[in-house]
């Protein structure tokens, strides 16, 4: 650590880790409705389980994307951040913001609409809190030394993100263009600016564990962002198909989507090729994992498996099944969980001061989450495949469907236990790391 | 080999001529001779239908239009499938529906309410999705 509040992205880290831990609670409250055993119905049913579980899982990674904000931003602009006391405010804001949302989702207080649940007067308190973010990361960055390639990207991404969290607060009187500008704000993010933050944020780790030159790193992060607009912006077309708009979506959206993997394969060569190529062996061997494999999940989850049912053909089968269940948890998990345990992984030892680089725990942690997650992905496809045939194929009603299917979920949960027991160890490690010393500021960081 | 600038041109340039594209079609799509919604036919009804559906995050559960949760059955064409009534049945049922085992939550809707939803889900049924309606599962008149 070069700079005293940088700090701050800690306690951004902390909170990450306590909305993750909740995330997981309420998937496993989904799975166990999902086989029968739904004893919380009453007080937790279903679709509060939902909202919460994907809700929580949106505001930790943002809260993690934050977190390596405050942390990448004062060491790329070569300053201190202008307020760490706003900074604080900001985080404590931040939460509760996340605590009454989701309280609220216990008591039917929410706007129903898939991933943006968040109700309309939390919303502009959302939009307070995220400028004043904006407003500091910026004024470190204009007020800094110099203005890197990979501070611009991830602060670019960060304001476009908040841009985008716009089109979701208009009020339709028809669902059709509802959910047209739903997708403004979730396919945009996920297959746009969210890829900037990433592609920012593996930019910075791969210098800082690799020691490539920073200019030839930086130069394949313009070349990787550039695929992700020009590939995701028409890409959003793959959610217009069936949904009440024109047809010319079809082909738009078919094409464009269809090139989508290319910037998640650019990513990963670009890790795996920087890492190759290095020459400098940075002892945080945890953190190398975490970001090397990002580069690959995030290829096999969003790109392979996304372009698995994003032609029009397969996807007027797939749409709205459990195929999509499958895609949606092991894309978030490659591309945005992983990255942000990643810079957790790596910023850690450097606030702390302690280096737990390469612990048999981390390791483990690395590895059971990853074969539970991957086992999750296999449980949920093999359930959507089947669905596909059964429901959309033979006709067979709904629920006869269901109840055939129901075995997945058994072997969901167990995977989700070793997945669960994964994450358990990383929360620990990261309580092992115990708190930010200012003693952290003379070890030599690398 | 490739510099840094043209890197950073084709970023630039290929976000600008994309996006451009992406609204224009945006525009192009809402024109009122493209609708495919019956716009004109969203009435007082429809749209208090739209917000109790909201209210009650009914997505949290069921599809419409293929999106939402997947835990209960897609609504898109549920009055063909089902019918008024036995819809009815369901908002109003004073316990949880839930016949084939796996519950909905309780809503003892009024009547006001019932025919508002109904005619929101009657709206949404009259909508033509490229084919998915044909598709999307089980349709009643795909059926021998
Ligand atoms: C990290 C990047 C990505 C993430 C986090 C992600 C996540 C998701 C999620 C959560 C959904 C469900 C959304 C909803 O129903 O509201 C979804 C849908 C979809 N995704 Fe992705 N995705 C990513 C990248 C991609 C890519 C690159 C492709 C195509 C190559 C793709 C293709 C699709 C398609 C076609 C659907 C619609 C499925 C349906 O019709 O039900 N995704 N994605
Ligand atoms: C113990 C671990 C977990 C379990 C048991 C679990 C289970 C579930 C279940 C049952 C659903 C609802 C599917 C439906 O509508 O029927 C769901 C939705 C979702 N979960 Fe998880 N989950 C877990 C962890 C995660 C993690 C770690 C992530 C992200 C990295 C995640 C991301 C999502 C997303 C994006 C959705 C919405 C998918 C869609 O609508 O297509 N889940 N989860
Ligand atoms: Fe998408």
């Amino acid at each position: 650590m070069k700079y005293k509040s940088q700090k701050v992205a800690y306690w951004f880290f902390g909170l990450c880790m306590l909305l993750f831990a909740l995330q997981i609670v309420y998937g496993f409250i989904m799975g166990f409705a999902r086989i029968g055993w739904d004893g919380l119905h009453n007080v937790i049913p279903f679709n509060t389980a939902r909202a919460v579980h994907t809700n929580l899982l949106v505001v930790w990674l943002l809260t993690g994307f934050m977190g390596a904000a405050y942390y990448i931003i004062p060491e790329e602009a070569q300053r201190e951040l202008v307020s760490v006391k706003l900074a604080y405010v900001q985080l404590i804001s931040l939460a509760l913001v996340g605590v009454a949302a989701i309280v609220g989702y216990h008591f039917n207080h929410w706007e129903g609409r898939k991933f943006l649940e968040i109700p309309r007067e939390l919303d502009y308190l959302v939009v307070v809190n995220v400028l004043l973010f904006l407003g500091l990361i910026l004024a470190t960055l204009f007020k800094g030394k110099r203005k890197t390639t990979t501070a611009l990207v991830l602060t670019m991404g960060l304001v476009f993100a908040a841009l985008l969290y716009l089109p979701g607060m208009i009020w339709f009187d028809s669902q059709v263009m509802d959910s047209f500008f739903r997708w403004w704000v979730v396919h945009l993010w996920v297959e746009g600016v969210w890829e900037l933050i990433m592609g920012g944020i593996l930019s910075y780790l791969l210098i800082k564990l690799t020691g490539v030159d920073r200019e030839v790193i930086e130069k394949w992060l313009y070349v990787i962002v550039g695929l992700t607009f020009l590939s995701g912006l028409l890409g959003t077309g793959h959610h217009y198909y069936y949904i009440g708009v024109n047809k010319i979506w079809l082909i738009v959206g078919g094409i464009f989507s269809a090139l989508e993997p290319l910037a998640f394969l650019g990513m990963a060569l670009f890790a795996v090729y920087m890492y190759r190529k290095g020459e400098k062996s940075h002892p945080n061997k945890i953190a190398l994992f975490w970001t090397i494999g990002a580069s690959i999940v995030s290829f096999i989850g969003a790109g392979l498996l996304g372009f698995a049912h994003t032609l029009p053909q397969t996807n007027i089968y797939t749409h709205g099944t459990l195929v999509t269940a499958m895609h949606g948890h092991y894309a978030f998990w490659g591309a945005y969980a992983m990255i942000v345990l990643a810079i957790i992984s790596y910023a850690l030892p450097n606030v702390t001061g302690r280096k737990r680089y390469d612990k048999t725990s981390g390791h483990m942690a690395f590895w059971l989450s990853n074969i539970g997650m991957l086992g999750m992905t296999v449980a949920f496809g093999v359930a959507g495949v089947a669905q596909v045939y059964m429901e959309r194929k033979m006709k067979m009603e709904f629920m006869e469907v269901q109840n055939e299917i129901s075995i997945h979920f058994v072997v969901l949960l167990l995977c989700a236990t070793l997945f669960a027991t994964g994450i358990l160890l990383y929360i620990l490690e990261f309580i092992k790391y115990g708190r930010p010393t200012d003693e952290a500021l003379e070890v030599k960081s690398y | 080999m490739l510099s840094k600038s043209q890197a950073r041109a084709f970023f630039l340039g290929g976000t600008v001529v994309t996006f451009l594209i992406f609204i224009g079609l945006t525009i192009y799509s809402f024109q009122p001779k493209n609708d495919q919604t019956n716009h004109h036919q969203i009435d007082a009804n429809v749209i208090r239908g739209k917000q109790i559906w909201e209210a009650n995050n009914c997505m949290g559960c069921h599809t419409i239009l293929g999106e939402g949760g997947y835990y209960a059955p897609e609504l898109t064409k549920v009055i063909e499938r089902r019918g008024e009534g036995y819809v009815k049945a369901v908002l109003q049922s004073p316990i949880p529906w839930g016949p084939r085992g796996r519950k909905m939550v309780k809503y003892e809707m009024n009547d006001e309410d019932t025919e508002a939803v109904i005619a929101y889900l009657k709206w949404i049924g009259n909508i033509d999705l490229n084919g998915f309606e044909r598709v999307v599962s089980p349709l009643a008149k795909d059926k021998e």
